[in-house]
């Protein structure tokens, strides 16, 4: 297996084994970037555990990412295993009231499959 | 001012909006004075009308692909249709750099 297809691989397994993944840059606790901070904001405020890859640590997934995923840009949200989108996506779906539902219904979910 | 004008006319070709604003925000960030990495785009446009905000994002995204892979590093979109548009009349700030 080639570098390239084995990144893809450990992003796609990413994606299927997280019900709510953030690709963001830095932590939830120290965020590098002004848009992954107002995501992890947002995520909070939904009160459901959530997962996060810091591309800042993984370059290699900060390269790759965006091609598998059409999204050129971080953050990146994906639920259950779909992109729902970046951080301005992300909060005009909260102040729409569309995000928390789908963000408990993901966590549910999971845990029916535990 | 060469990419915001190229920002500008591709969008108003794509998608004859009802209203845009193109915003470089670069200023705001590390990066040197008179830098076009930045953005911020207010867009309204009949076309979003039964589009999702992903598929609008998208729509916008291949449009400005050029743009994304030569040197803008940050598009934040803000993206209505001229109902949506009316009922608000602003879109929101970009948040602070935090440098990354």
């Amino acid at each position: 297996m080639d570098a390239e297809a084995s990144v893809e691989d450990q992003i796609r397994q990413q994606i299927r084994n997280n019900p709510v993944l953030l690709y963001m840059k830095g932590s939830p606790d120290a965020p590098q970037c002004g848009f992954s901070a107002q995501a992890v904001q947002v995520l909070v405020a939904c009160n459901r555990p959530f997962s996060y890859v810091d591309v800042l640590s993984h370059p290699e997934v900060r390269a790759s990412l965006p091609g598998i995923a059409s999204w050129p840009t971080f953050p990146q949200l994906w639920v259950e295993g779909e992109l729902v989108g970046g951080s301005d996506i992300i909060v005009e779906m909260y102040q729409n009231g569309e995000l928390q539902p789908m963000i408990e219904a993901a966590s549910e979910d999971a845990d029916e499959g535990d | 001012m060469q990419i915001a004008n190229s920002i500008t006319a591709k969008l108003t070709h794509s998608f004859t909006p009802h209203h845009l604003e193109v915003h470089n925000e670069s200023h705001k960030h590390n990066v040197p004075p008179n830098s076009e990495s930045h953005f911020r785009v207010v867009l309204v446009a009949e076309c979003f009308v039964q589009q999702k905000l992903l598929q609008r994002h998208r729509a916008v995204n291949t449009v400005l692909a050029n743009e994304l892979a030569n040197g803008v590093h940050a598009l934040s979109l803000h993206l209505y249709t001229p109902a949506e548009w009316s009922e608000r009349q602003s879109a929101p700030a970009s948040p602070d750099c935090l440098g990354g």
